[in-house]
């Protein structure tokens, strides 16, 4: 279960509204990359997966990707909020405006709206983990483009806190794979482990 | 919000940010004797500053703060707001 907390992981202070960028940065909130993806992504991952250590690290990571999805939300929210129609109509974010105003949905920027599709479970441990290195590559990138983007300080800051996460979710996950590969008792073999099938037409033969 | 709120803000987020990030690095790490002693002591820390926004502003940890009348969890502003926030 969860526990709410009334303050945001990471401050979101964004002066300057900027309807435009908004629905850039919506990416991370409902995108294939998106902080929704991933915690939905970790958090089912975790009921099939073994040894303590990287079924605490999806639960917990899983858990703070929540906090970065409601940070996202924020930006969002804060760069729509004081924006004039005519500023949402030049500066591109017309097409969000018609279907959601000035709300926080969770979509993908090019506009597909936020599917299951973007991640998988196959509780199969060494395929999930390496399935969460890959994300957490996937979302460092997408924040760089999206820094790439902007100029303004408030926006910026908070998009490199989030890039720096990624970075370290890598490493983590990185760490926990290694635990798992031992447990399974293969440490060299960077595959996965020989399913049931494949074990018993050995001793067929 | 005033000064004092924003300020003890900021360092309830600072030690969050040092919890989180010791705890996940023990999740991987579970015989590190020096981070776990690191990460107790923050907890510590953590229950001062939750218990004096608590005592001086109102309520920020939804299952652990006090209340005053009237129920005060209804009370603006919210973390996604441009007023919740402190400057970097």
């Amino acid at each position: 279960m969860w526990s709410y907390d009334k303050i945001l992981q990471y401050p979101i202070k964004i002066k300057t509204p900027n309807p435009g960028l908004a629905t850039k940065i919506i990416s991370q909130y409902g995108g294939p990359d998106g902080e929704l993806a991933a915690s939905l992504r970790y958090l089912s991952q975790r009921f099939s997966m073994v040894t303590p250590e990287a079924i605490a690290t999806l639960n917990d990571i899983g858990t703070e990707e929540l906090a970065h999805l409601e940070m996202i939300g924020t930006m969002v929210h804060q760069l729509m909020k004081n924006a004039t129609v005519e500023e949402i109509e030049s500066s591109g974010a017309g097409a969000y405006y018609t279907d959601h105003g000035r709300g926080v949905y969770p979509q993908a920027a090019s506009g597909t709206p936020f599917t299951a599709a973007f991640l998988q479970v196959k509780g199969d441990p060494i395929v999930d983990l390496t399935e969460d290195l890959a994300a957490e590559q996937k979302a460092r990138g997408t924040y760089e483009w999206l820094i790439n983007q902007t100029d303004d300080p408030d926006v910026l800051e908070p998009l490199k806190f989030l890039r720096e996460r990624e970075v370290v979710h890598y490493q983590r996950f990185g760490e926990a794979l290694r635990k798992v590969q031992d447990y399974l008792q293969e440490p060299r073999l960077f595959i996965m482990p020989k399913p049931d099938f494949l074990r018993s037409n050995e001793l067929n033969r | 919000m005033n000064n004092d709120a924003m300020n003890l803000k900021r360092e309830i987020a600072g030690t969050h940010m040092m919890l989180e990030e010791l705890q996940l690095y023990l999740n991987t790490h579970p015989n590190d004797r020096n981070a776990l002693a690191k990460r107790n002591a923050f907890v510590k820390q953590m229950n001062i500053l939750n218990d004096e926004y608590n005592k001086n502003f109102g309520m920020i940890n939804q299952d652990a703060s006090l209340s005053t009348y009237p129920w005060q969890w209804i009370d603006g502003p919210w973390p996604w707001e441009y007023e919740a926030n402190f400057e970097i």
